[in-house]
């Protein structure tokens, strides 16, 4: 999809994506953790590239893959996006959900940090 | 701490499911990225998010960018809560114009603390506003700051126009015990909200 003219910001962020300002998805919250789910990265883009290298040794959070790789949070989820629609990326934590938190995932954050004292 | 679960690499567990957010909230040097540092297992991390007014005309080359783009800065850590379970820190700023990143931010979060200075509590109210308005629960820390006055409980509350449930605590943001003890509060406060609120 080609965007309109002006939504062509002179900013190397767009250039990255394509263009593109938002994910062709939106299910990217901070903390979703995402993993690759391949190792081949042929025809991808160098950021893309970057993003599979870093993804390829575990799950991180959006938040964690976007200050490793240097990236604005808006332009990792254009770029995680992308991945998960060609296949490269799966996103493992349904992670925060907008709904309130259960009372169950409350507890056990709570029981979490007290084990920490 | 020691605990098997804190882990100083790079990666999330494998056994990991579910990631949860809490934000870290307050003005500006009130000791933010100070409590996600003493918290966080892994090195604290920095995103730097670009804010554009909206509607704003990117085409215009006639207009100065410094006008009408601002670089933020976030703060973020994380802490392995049990096999399952992360929890990602994150300090936020606290003013009225960041509001697409509060809206991110805010999204999904648990709840937040909200970090004060006995020096400069005005300055807490823009924050706590914020929070108040996107209906997310709040907990809130007095940072204590070598040499800052000690006010008793009561005073502070009036001053900082808190509901007689919101929690009030006193920690040291470098301290990780005391820290974690901050959050505790937090997160039993929410669990008792929801019992409220069902009751």
């Amino acid at each position: 999809m080609s965007p309109p003219r002006h939504d062509r910001a002179l900013v190397r962020p767009h250039v990255v994506t394509g263009g593109r300002a938002h994910p062709t998805r939106n299910i990217f919250d901070l903390v979703t953790l995402v993993i690759a789910s391949r190792t081949q990265v042929a025809g991808l883009s160098p950021e893309k590239r970057k993003v599979m290298e870093l993804c390829q040794g575990g799950a991180l959070s959006v938040a964690e893959v976007a200050a490793h790789l240097a990236l604005p949070v808006s332009v990792t989820k254009v770029l995680l996006s992308d991945l998960v629609d060609s296949g490269h990326i799966v996103t493992r934590a349904s992670a925060a959900e907008p709904a309130e938190p259960s009372d169950h995932l409350l507890r056990e954050v709570l029981d979490g940090l007290r084990a920490r004292l | 701490m020691g605990s098997a679960l804190v882990s100083d690499r790079l990666y999330v567990r494998e056994s990991v499911r579910h990631s949860v957010k809490i934000l870290i909230v307050g003005h500006f040097a009130v000791g933010k990225t100070t409590l996600v540092g003493a918290l966080s297992e892994i090195k604290p991390l920095r995103t730097e998010e670009q804010m554009t007014q909206v509607g704003e005309a990117v085409d215009d080359l006639t207009g100065v960018p410094e006008k009408t783009t601002t670089t933020v800065a976030m703060d973020f850590g994380r802490l392995t809560l049990s096999d399952d379970l992360v929890l990602y820190l994150f300090g936020a700023p606290g003013q009225e114009r960041f509001k697409a990143l509060w809206h991110d931010l805010a999204r999904g979060a648990l709840g937040a603390l909200v970090l004060a200075d006995t020096r400069r509590i005005e300055e807490s109210f823009d924050v706590m506003t914020l929070l108040e308005e996107r209906g997310l629960p709040y907990a809130v820390a007095i940072n204590e700051f070598d040499g800052a006055p000690m006010f008793p409980e009561e005073e502070l509350r009036d001053a900082l126009d808190l509901l007689p449930t919101t929690p009030l605590v006193r920690c040291d943001a470098r301290d990780p015990a005391s820290s974690t003890q901050a959050l505790i509060s937090l997160v039993e406060y929410l669990i008792e909200s929801k019992k409220r609120e069902s009751a």
